[in-house]
C-alpha cells in the first residue's frame, strides 16, 4: 500500500502561504528570531473569533484549513497534531496572571487555550469533526511521531484523508529562556547568511505546517510518502549511517537512487557536526539542501522540509536559496529528510514523485 | 493478521496508595485520598480539598532512585512504570522491541511555577535548571531512561483523556508488529498552574466529590501516575505467568462542541464507547462494568450519562467513578482508571463511587455504592473524556 500527500499548507517566516511562487522572494531576517508571516485570518476563522484566539490557534486553523482547500476535502477522516511546546502563550500568560495576582481573581480563558491539543481540538470544532483526533508533544519528534500514527491509521484502514499538522509558536518568554539557555546566537545574524558563519548556536523559528495524507492514488497528489523512522541517541555517526542505508534498503533504494537530501543544519556547530560528518561520506555525493536559514530551528520545524520536499517534487523545482551546493537534478524524484534535534532525536522521511 | 494485545503488567501510585496493592486495601475500607492540601505551596490550602500522593518529591525521590529536583510529574511516573514492569516480569526485556509511550497534561510545570516567580519580574532571574525540562516530552524522557528504553517513545496529551489514548496507540504499535512490549499511560502531578485553571472554571468541589449524584458541585483534583504493560500474542505464548486480560476494543471520538463544556446530547462519549464496543466485537449487554470518567462535575457527568443511556438503556451494567476515591489526576487517569479496569478483571471488583446519595433525575440508573469482590467480570468499560472534546473508552476483556 502506497501513501500520499494529498495536500500541503505552510505558514512560516517565509512567504509560503497561498504562493504561487516557490521561495523565489525571500525574506532576510537580521537577529535571532524569526518570526511566522501571519496570513488574513478572517478569511479562514470567524471574526468574533479572532480576537480571542492565540497566535498558535489562529496559525494552526488557517494552516489546516487551507490544507483542506487545497485538497478539495471538506471532512478529514481523523486530525492529528504535533506540538512540542503546545499553547506556550496561552499558558506563560496565564502563568504570569497567576503570580501576579497571586491565584486570586483569575480570568479562564488562557487556562482553557492552554492545553496542548488545543489547535487539534479547535480544528475539530470548527469542523464539527467527530473523528479521531490525536496531539503528539514529543519534543524533536512531535511532528513525526503525529504522521508516524496518520501512516498507521491508513494502514489499519482505520480512516483516510488525515489531517496531519507541526505546529509551534514562539513566543517574547520562550525566546528569552532559550536565548539564556544558549541555543541561540549571541549576535544579531542574518539568516541568509546562517552558514556562513561558524559558531555555537541558531536562530529560533516558528511555523505552522499541514498536511492531507491519504492512500488513494491520484495526479493531484503532490508526492508520496514513502515511509519514515525516528530513532533516540544514537552511539555515534556509524549507527547514524547504518540507521540511514538500512533505512533506505528497507524500500529496495541505495543513497545513489535519491535525488536531493535536505538536512536540518541550523548553523550551530555542535548540531551541524553530524551533518558535516555525513556530508563527507554517505551523503558525498549527494545533492544537499538546507532549510533551517528560511524557517528557523524549532522542535516541529521538519514538517517544514517535508513541506518543501512535497513541492520541490510537485513543482520539479529546486529553489536556489535552498541549496547548499549545486544540485546535479534539478526535477527531484527522490527526496531524503534527515534531521535530529539537539542530536537526541533523529528523524528520516523519505519523499518520492507519484 | 493483527495480534491481540495482552496486558501483563500493572503499576499506579495515587493518594489512596503508592502501589497497586495499597490501592487496592483502600478500595475495599472505602477510604478515599482527598485531604487538606499538603505539599502544594498555594493560597487554596484549608479551602479546597484535594487527593495528593501522600509523599514528598524527597520521599518519592528515595522510591524512584532519581534526584528529588526532578519534576514531581516524573517521580510519580518513574515509580507507577518501574512497578508495572516489574510486575509484567518479561525475562530479557533487551531483546526485545520495546517502547514507552506516556501521557501528561502540563510537563514539569510544577518546576516551572518557581522559575516563573522570579522571571515575571525580571527576565533576567529565575533558575534555569527549573525550566529547561518545562515541555511534556521531557518528562517521558527521563523516565525511559531511568528504565533503559531506546527503541521507541513518544508522548500524548489530549488533557484528560491522555493516557486513555496513550494506551492504545501503544496497543497498535504492538498490533502492527511494530514492537513486541510496551509500558504506556500517563503521570500528572498536583501543579498550582492546573488547581487555579480548574478553580477559575468554577467546578471545584469544597467537600469531597460526589460523581453521578443529583446534587454534585464539582470535582476535586488529584495526582499521580498509572501504566500497564501490553505484550503481543507472541510474546505471551512464551511468558510463565497469568496475563491479566487483554485489550479487546478502543476508540478516540470527538465530541466537536465547545473547548471545554461537553454536549448536552453526549455525542463524544457515545461515539466513543460504541465503536469502542464495535472494535471488540462485544455488544453493551457484554460489559459487566464501566469505570466512569464521573469526574463530579454538572456537565461531565450529565453529557456522559445521557451517552450511558443512549448506548445501554435499559440494561445498564454496574458502573462507579473510581475519582470519588483519587480526585480527577487530568493526564495520569486514564492510565490509573485502566490499572483500576484491569484489576476488576483479575480480582471480579466492582469499585464503589463514594459519597452518591441522589439519583440524578434525569436517569434511570445510579452508580454501584458498595464494593464488591470476586464477582463475574468479563469486560470493563473505561471512560476517559477531555476538554477539546477528546473522548477515549477502552475495553478490557478476560482471557
Amino acid at each position: 500500500m502506497k501513501q500520499y500527500i494529498r495536500s500541503s499548507a505552510c505558514i512560516s517566516p517565509q512567504k509560503t502561504f497561498r504562493q504561487v511562487n516557490f521561495l523565489t522572494d525571500v525574506m532576510e531576517y537580521n537577529g535571532t528570531r524569526l518570526r511566522a508571516i501571519e496570513p488574513d485570518y478572517t478569511e479562514f476563522i470567524d471574526p468574533k473569533l479572532i480576537r480571542r484566539m492565540s497566535h498558535i490557534i489562529k496559525m494552526g486553523l488557517a494552516a489546516s484549513q487551507e490544507c483542506l482547500n487545497e485538497g478539495n476535502t471538506n471532512m478529514p477522516g481523523a486530525i492529528i497534531t504535533g506540538t512540542a511546546y503546545g499553547s506556550l502563550g496561552d499558558t506563560v500568560s496565564f502563568l504570569t496572571r497567576l503570580i501576579e495576582l497571586n491565584e486570586e481573581m483569575l480570568p479562564p480563558t488562557a487556562f482553557i487555550h492552554s492545553t496542548h491539543n488545543t489547535v487539534a481540538a479547535q480544528i475539530a470544532l470548527m469542523l464539527k469533526c467527530h473523528q479521531y483526533n490525536n496531539t503528539f508533544v514529543h519534543k524533536g519528534i512531535s511532528f513525526e511521531s503525529a504522521l508516524f500514527d496518520a501512516l498507521m491509521l491508513l494502514k489499519e484502514k482505520e480512516a483516510d484523508n488525515i489531517l496531519v499538522g507541526g505546529i509551534d509558536e514562539m513566543t517574547d518568554a520562550s525566546f528569552t529562556i532559550l536565548t539564556r539557555l544558549g541555543l541561540y546566537k549571541r549576535w544579531p545574524v542574518s539568516n541568509l547568511s546562517l552558514f556562513k558563519t561558524s559558531s555555537n548556536g541558531t536562530i529560533g523559528g516558528e511555523g505552522s505546517v499541514f498536511f492531507l495524507l491519504t492512500d488513494r492514488p491520484s495526479a493531484d497528489n503532490l508526492a508520496e510518502l514513502i515511509g519514515m523512522l525516528t530513532f533516540y541517541k544514537p552511539n555515534d555517526t556509524a549507527e547514524i549511517e547504518l540507521k540511514i542505508i538500512t533505512f533506505l534498503a528497507l524500500y529496495g533504494l541505495q543513497i545513489d537512487d535519491i535525488d536531493i537530501v535536505i538536512t536540518g543544519k541550523n548553523g550551530d556547530l555542535r548540531n551541524d557536526k553530524v551533518y558535516n560528518q555525513l556530508s563527507h561520506s554517505i551523503f558525498r555525493n549527494s545533492s544537499l539542501v538546507n532549510y533551517k536559514h528560511l524557517c528557523g530551528e524549532y522542535p516541529t520545524s521538519s514538517a517544514f522540509a517535508l513541506w518543501l520536499a512535497a513541492n520541490m517534487i510537485k513543482r520539479e523545482e529546486v529553489p536556489l536559496v535552498v541549496k547548499e551546493i549545486s544540485v546535479k537534478k534539478i526535477n527531484p524524484n527522490k527526496v531524503l529528510i534527515y534531521n535530529h534535534y539537539l542530536n537526541k532525536y533523529h528523524s528520516l522521511m523519505l519523499v518520492s514523485a507519484c | 493478521m493483527y495480534s491481540e494485545v495482552f496486558i501483563a503488567g500493572v503499576g499506579a501510585i495515587t493518594a489512596i496508595g503508592n502501589n497497586v496493592a495499597e490501592c487496592l486495601c483502600s478500595f475495599e475500607k472505602e477510604q478515599a485520598g482527598m485531604a487538606d492540601i499538603a505539599y502544594i505551596d498555594t493560597v487554596h490550602r484549608h479551602n479546597i480539598p484535594v487527593a495528593e500522593v501522600k509523599l514528598s518529591n524527597n520521599e518519592l525521590a528515595k522510591i524512584a532512585g532519581i534526584s528529588a529536583a526532578t519534576s514531581r510529574t516524573t517521580l510519580l511516573g518513574l515509580i507507577a512504570a518501574k512497578q508495572a514492569l516489574k510486575d509484567a516480569d518479561i525475562a530479557d526485556l533487551s531483546s526485545l522491541r520495546t517502547g514507552f509511550i506516556s501521557a501528561n497534561t502540563v510537563g514539569g510545570m510544577d518546576k516551572s511555577e518557581f522559575f516563573f516567580k522570579d522571571f515575571v519580574t525580571d527576565n533576567s532571574k529565575g533558575k534555569l535548571k527549573n525550566v529547561f525540562d518545562h515541555e511534556c516530552g521531557c518528562v517521558t524522557e527521563a523516565i525511559a531512561d531511568q528504565l533503559g528504553i531506546k527503541d521507541f517513545m513518544t508522548t500524548i496529551s489530549t488533557a484528560c483523556s491522555s493516557s486513555a489514548n496513550a494506551i492504545f496507540y501503544g496497543a497498535r504499535l504492538i498490533k502492527n508488529d511494530l514492537l513486541d512490549v510496551v509500558i504506556a499511560g500517563g503521570t500528572d502531578a498536583l501543579t498550582k498552574f492546573t488547581l487555579n485553571g480548574f478553580n477559575t472554571l468554577m467546578i471545584l468541589d469544597k467537600k469531597y466529590c460526589k460523581p453521578f449524584d443529583e446534587n454534585r458541585q464539582g470535582l476535586n483534583m488529584g495526582e499521580g501516575a498509572g501504566y500497564v504493560v501490553m505484550v503481543s500474542a507472541k510474546l505471551a505464548k512464551k511468558m510463565n505467568k497469568a496475563l491479566y486480560c487483554k485489550l479487546s476494543g478502543y476508540n478516540n471520538s470527538n465530541d466537536a462542541y465547545h473547548q471545554t463544556a461537553s454536549s448536552s446530547d453526549g455525542t463524544g462519549p457515545y461515539l466513543a464507547m460504541k465503536r469502542a464496543l464495535e472494535k471488540s466485537g462485544l455488544k453493551p449487554t457484554d460489559i459487566d462494568y464501566i469505570n466512569l470518567h464521573g469526574t463530579g462535575t454538572s456537565n461531565n457527568d450529565n453529557t456522559e450519562g445521557m451517552a450511558v443511556k443512549r448506548l445501554f438503556d435499559p440494561n445498564y451494567p454496574p458502573m462507579s467513578s473510581t475519582k470519588s476515591f483519587t480526585g480527577h489526576t487530568l493526564g495520569a487517569s486514564g492510565g490509573i482508571e485502566a490499572v483500576f479496569s484491569v484489576l476488576a478483571i483479575r480480582h471480579g471488583i466492582i469499585y464503589p463511587n463514594l459519597r452518591f446519595e441522589t439519583q440524578m433525575h434525569e436517569f434511570s440508573f445510579a452508580p454501584a455504592k458498595k464494593f464488591l469482590k470476586d464477582q463475574t467480570i468479563n469486560h470493563v468499560m473505561s471512560n476517559s473524556f477531555g476538554f477539546g472534546g477528546n473522548c477515549t473508552s477502552l475495553i478490557f476483556s478476560r482471557i
